[in-house]
This record gives structure tokens, C-alpha cells and sequence, in this order.
């Protein structure tokens, strides 16, 4: 290794980042029993990076265990190894969801698991940002990087309703918009089973009233929200996250739209069930709040 | 087995040709660049792969193989010259084959024919178009006599034509792009920005070449050899300093303050990864590489 240490030379992507003292310890423990096939130089073959890894979920953590909240249930229903698509919803706001399931996965599940999202391509093209979201695993949503990541027998997060789904507005956070049929063919022709989860939470933490198309486009991305309180800053927020049983589909992965529909419907309806339950055990909670 | 190799003094010429003349085939190459070295038995034709002279050797030498290297891959030259030697020489050298008889061709590409772009997968399949070329004009001919011989698969089907697409090569040579790259002190990397590279050592690629005649294989394949490496990772490993440069300057500061020479469409290949899946030719040949990623990167800096 020729002197040097290995962090120093895999993280050029932070380089203006004096990341080190940043890292937990203990969220680098939990880095290093993740079942992934980490070579010499603590890449995988898809260039996810121990170091990277370590320094994102310790910023993470931060988000996820004190600014925000998640309560989550059904984590029974992630097999520990071995191919899985998690399918769930967006509740708006931007991608906080996908960025808790990733938590959530990363610091409940025993042993850990490194669930892997498909990111939109203006996402790759900002500098360190992109860098260091493919280093921990987070690669543009191509169909190429899924069927591969699933025949290595890795865990997919999937959101069917892209960014249709992320903006979403406030006021129509818990319903489901257009799911499209690529996962559900996917899922079919790499045999891999569907874990859905619900989300819950996301549209009150960034209260999004309006999303500005244009402006974000100058900006380069693909659109601006617009809060109450006008700037795109979450809220702290307690979430409610669940997921469901697997649901196995046979098939070929070369159905015709009519005949993948029903089965499109089963894993929305499961959706629909777990932000049910979701939203009785917030407004409970907001119930006894109110009371107290 | 009579091997005739065009581009052979170039290094990876030089190391195909020296590794079938080490095993007793017997080789003849054709270059417009002579070898003064040329180990005993290796004959140098010093001609223009278009000229009369080398359609004399193949009238001559009637050989049975035939390694196509002369391709000019340097993405810092460009000039007239290069895209007649790239193409014109690739369709002499496939008419020469059919006209006399050579029973197998091995056309040598470059992986770089995918492309870089922020849309492209990492491990390319040889069924995938090449993205990127919009953005690095300059690797346009090459990706055309990459497709050009691959025409020869289903015009000359009595031929058995195998083009190699194969990752960038590093060793005691020092020669070719990822070499030439990483040769000041300080390599520019652009800011922000950390690709994925893959290269393999420049035996590891003789011998992938002969695995290629020996299986007698046809059609596309990617050539690798080790895992990839984060480019940042391979510049501290061969002992250079990274000089990361905002996007914005990159353009600028190319070819000054003692920084390689790129094109402006070579940007694009340090921010994203061209990652290839060479499965399908481990397959096919029974290919494995002898030297892992550190020990390619210390036979380069070693060789300073």
C-alpha cells in the first residue's frame, strides 16, 4: 500500500471536506459488517467505499436519530440476505423518505444492510455530492445498475413513483400517484421478492405548497419547492415507516402492461395499507398530544 | 502458427509479438515506426498499413493470424492522418484477410468506446451502443473501426474475427493514455469528482491477446483484468500528488503549469466511469490476469 493510508486515498471526493473528525466510530463498526464484497482497497466492485460509507451515515445519523424521528415496524419482513426490492411511496418533500429507509436499514437492521436507490441523473453531475452518493452505493437509476445490483444479490429501494412522487404537495402527501411498471418487471425476470413499505410524515416536515418548474431548471434540477415558510428546510419530524410481508410474483418480466397491472395494484394496495396504518398511529399520536 | 501483428513496435505490439515468439510461433509485423530491438526471428516490414508493401507481406507470409494493432488511440493527437490510419487501415487490413486467406482476426479496441457520461452504467455489456461521443468528438474514428470490424463477423463469416475492447494498460511500458496521464508529479483530477478507472497490466494483456487466438473466439468482447480503482486511489498509489480543479478550469489549465495535455471532451472521463463486464470473455477463453491492480500500478512506477 505503499505508506499510505488507505481512507486518505479513497476519498478525493471529500477532499475539501475535513471529513475524518466527523466519522463515528461506531457507525464505522457497524460499515465494516456490512455483507458487501469490499476489496484491498475498501471499494466493491461497484466502487462503494468503507471510508465514504462511514462519513455519510455519520451525517446521516445525525438527521435520522436527532433532527428527525422515525418509527418503524415490520423490519422482521427484510430478509438479511440475499436480492430484495424495497417498494414504497413518496410522501413529498424533496427525498428525506428515501434517505431514512437508508437509515433505518443501515441502523436496525442485525446485521446491517445497504439499501441501494437509484438517484436521478442531475444528482450524479454535482460535484462531491454525486461522487460521494455513488461511493455509498447510490448509482443513477439505469435498468443496467438494478437487474445487476439484484442478480449480486443486493438490497434495490425503489420508489415507483420517481419524481412524480417526491412533488407531491402537502395536502396530497399520503395518496399514490402513477406507479410505473419497470420495477414490477424487473422483479419478474431477476425472480426477486418485494418488500413494500409505507411512509409516513414526509409532506409535514417540508410543507410544500407550490414546486417551481422553471426556476429549478435554471438551477439544474428538476424543480424548486416552495414551503409555507418559503424556503425548501424540513421541519424536525417524527416519521412512521412500515413495512409489509414479501410478496413473491411469477412471471417472466415480459408480460404485456395489462397483464402486469393486477400485480402492480397488489403491491400499491400493500402500500395503501401501510400508510394507512402509518397515519392512525400519527394522528394517535397527535391525538394524545393534543390532550396533554 | 503463423501471427502477423500491424502496429508491432508500439509497446503492446512489442509485448504481443515477443510473447507468441517466446511459445515458437512464428511473427511477422508491419509498422510505419521501426524496432530495433525485435528479438530474433521477429521480422519488422517498416510500411504503411495501406501501402502496396504491406499487402506484399500478406501475399508473402500468407499468415493464419492476424493482430490488428495499428490504430492510433492517443486521445491528444488528432489530425487527418489519424482518422485514415484508424479506418482506412482497419478496412485494408480486413480486405488483405479476406484476399489471402487468414483464417482468424483480432481487431484491438479500446474500452473507451463506451464513453463517459453521468447516464452510463458501470459494467458496460458488449451489446451497449457507445454513449459520450457528442461530448469527446475525438474518439469517434475509433469507435468506427471498432464497428467496422465487427462488420467483418457477418461480411467475411469464413473469417473468425474477435474485436477486443480492452481496458486501459499500465506497466513497466509506460506507455498509453492512463500512463501518459499519470506522468508529472501532479495528475489534474477534476474537483468534486472521483471516477471508477480499470486497467490491467500490459503482460496481462499479451496474454489476453493470445488467450483470444488460442480459443479461436468470435465476435465483441470486453478485455479486464483486476477490480476497478477510484482514480483518486491509483493517483496516491503510483506516489503522485492529485490536483483537483474546479470543472470550470479545467479547460485552462490542461497542457500548463506542467499538467498533461487533455482534449476537451477527456473531462467528461474524469468525472464518470467507463466500467466494463468482462465476464463473457473470461468465459469464452479461460483468460485470468497474473497481476493484481497494486502490483500493475508498481511495475509502472518502478519502471521510472
Amino acid at each position: 500500500m505503499m505508506g499510505h493510508d488507505v481512507g486518505e486515498k479513497v476519498c478525493n471526493s471529500l477532499t475539501m471536506i475535513a471529513y475524518r473528525p466527523l466519522i463515528n466510530e461506531k457507525v464505522r463498526a457497524r460499515v465494516e459488517r456490512l455483507e458487501l464484497p469490499f476489496g484491498e482497497h475498501g471499494i466493491d466492485p461497484y466502487g462503494a467505499g468503507k471510508e465514504e460509507l462511514a462519513f455519510g451515515f455519520s451525517i446521516i445519523e445525525i438527521l435520522y436519530k436527532y433532527y428527525f424521528w422515525v418509527e418503524s415496524r415490520g423490519l422482521e419482513n427484510i430478509p438479511a440476505r440475499g436480492r430484495v426490492m424495497l417498494v414504497g411511496n413518496h410522501s413529498g418533500g424533496i427525498a428525506i423518505d428515501g434517505l431514512m429507509v437508508l437509515a433505518t436499514c443501515f441502523f436496525e437492521l442485525e446485521p446491517p444492510r445497504l439499501a441501494q436507490s437509484m438517484v436521478d441523473k442531475f444528482l450524479v453531475k454535482i460535484p462531491t455530492f454525486g461522487a460521494l452518493s455513488t461511493r455509498m452505493g447510490q448509482f443513477p437509476g439505469l435498468p443496467e445498475h438494478a437487474s445487476r445490483l439484484l442478480e449480486d444479490e443486493r438490497m434495490l429501494l425503489v420508489f415507483p413513483e420517481g419524481a412524480r412522487g417526491t412533488a407531491k404537495l402537502a395536502h396530497e402527501a399520503d395518496e399514490l400517484v402513477r406507479f410505473g411498471s419497470g420495477f414490477m418487471r424487473l422483479a419478474l425476470e431477476t425472480k426477486t421478492p418485494i418488500v413494500p413499505f409505507g411512509f409516513v410524515g414526509a409532506g409535514e416536515a417540508l410543507p410544500t405548497v407550490a414546486n417551481l418548474y422553471q426556476l429549478g431548471r435554471l438551477l439544474g434540477v428538476p424543480y424548486l419547492p416552495i414551503t409555507r415558510y418559503l424556503l425548501p428546510i424540513p421541519k424536525p419530524t417524527i416519521f412512521q415507516l412500515g413495512f409489509g410481508e414479501p410478496i413473491r410474483f411469477e412471471g417472466t418480466g415480459r408480460e404485456s402492461e395489462d397483464e402486469l397491472e393486477p400485480m402492480v395494484e397488489e403491491v400499491k394496495s400493500a402500500i395503501r395499507e401501510l400508510i394507512r396504518e402509518g397515519r392512525a398511529i400519527r394522528e394517535a399520536k397527535q391525538d394524545e398530544e393534543g390532550e396533554s | 502458427m503463423k501471427i502477423l501483428i500491424t502496429g508491432i513496435s508500439g509497446k503492446l505490439g512489442q509485448r504481443a509479438a515477443s510473447k507468441f515468439a517466446s511459445r515458437g510461433d512464428e511473427v511477422i509485423g508491419i509498422d510505419r515506426r521501426p524496432w530495433a530491438e525485435a528479438p530474433p526471428g521477429v521480422e519488422v516490414h517498416q510500411t504503411d498499413i495501406r501501402k502496396r508493401a504491406a499487402e506484399d507481406v500478406f501475399r508473402a507470409f500468407e499468415p493464419e493470424v492476424v493482430v490488428h494493432m495499428a490504430t492510433v488511440t492517443h486521445i491528444s493527437q488528432q489530425s487527418e492522418d489519424r482518422y485514415r490510419i484508424n479506418l482506412q487501415g482497419t478496412r485494408a487490413i480486413v480486405d488483405h484477410c479476406h484476399r489471402y486467406g487468414v483464417k482468424q482476426l483480432i481487431f484491438v479496441g479500446r474500452h473507451t468506446y463506451y464513453g463517459a457520461a453521468p447516464d452510463s452504467p458501470l459494467y458496460h455489456s458488449e451489446d451497449e451502443p457507445p454513449l459520450g461521443i457528442h461530448s469527446f468528438p475525438e474518439l469517434a474514428d475509433l469507435v468506427a473501426a471498432d464497428l467496422y470490424a465487427g462488420s467483418a463477423l457477418w461480411r467475411f463469416p469464413q473469417i473468425d474475427t474477435a474485436v477486443l475492447r480492452i481496458v486501459y494498460t499500465l506497466g513497466p511500458g509506460r506507455h498509453g493514455t492512463l500512463a501518459n496521464y499519470l506522468r508529472g508529479p501532479r495528475v489534474p483530477t477534476v474537483l468534486g469528482f472521483d471516477p471508477l478507472f480499470q486497467f490491467m497490466h500490459e503482460f496481462d494483456v499479451a496474454n489476453a491477446i493470445a488467450a483470444a487466438v488460442d480459443a479461436k473466439i468470435r465476435g465483441v468482447y470486453n478485455v479486464a483484468g483486476p477490480a476497478p480503482m477510484p482514480l483518486s486511489a491509483i493517483i496516491r498509489e503510483a506516489g503522485r500528488q492529485p490536483m483537483p480543479v474546479p470543472d470550470a478550469m479545467m479547460h485552462i489549465t490542461l497542457g500548463r503549469f506542467g499538467m498533461p495535455f487533455l482534449p476537451k471532451g477527456a473531462i467528461d472521463h474524469l468525472k464518470y466511469p467507463i466500467v466494463v463486464d468482462a465476464s463473457a470473455f473470461k468465459r469464452a477463453t479461460g483468460f485470468q490476469h497474473s497481476y493484481d491492480e497494486s502490483e500493475t500500478i508498481r511495475a509502472f512506477v518502478e519502471a521510472e
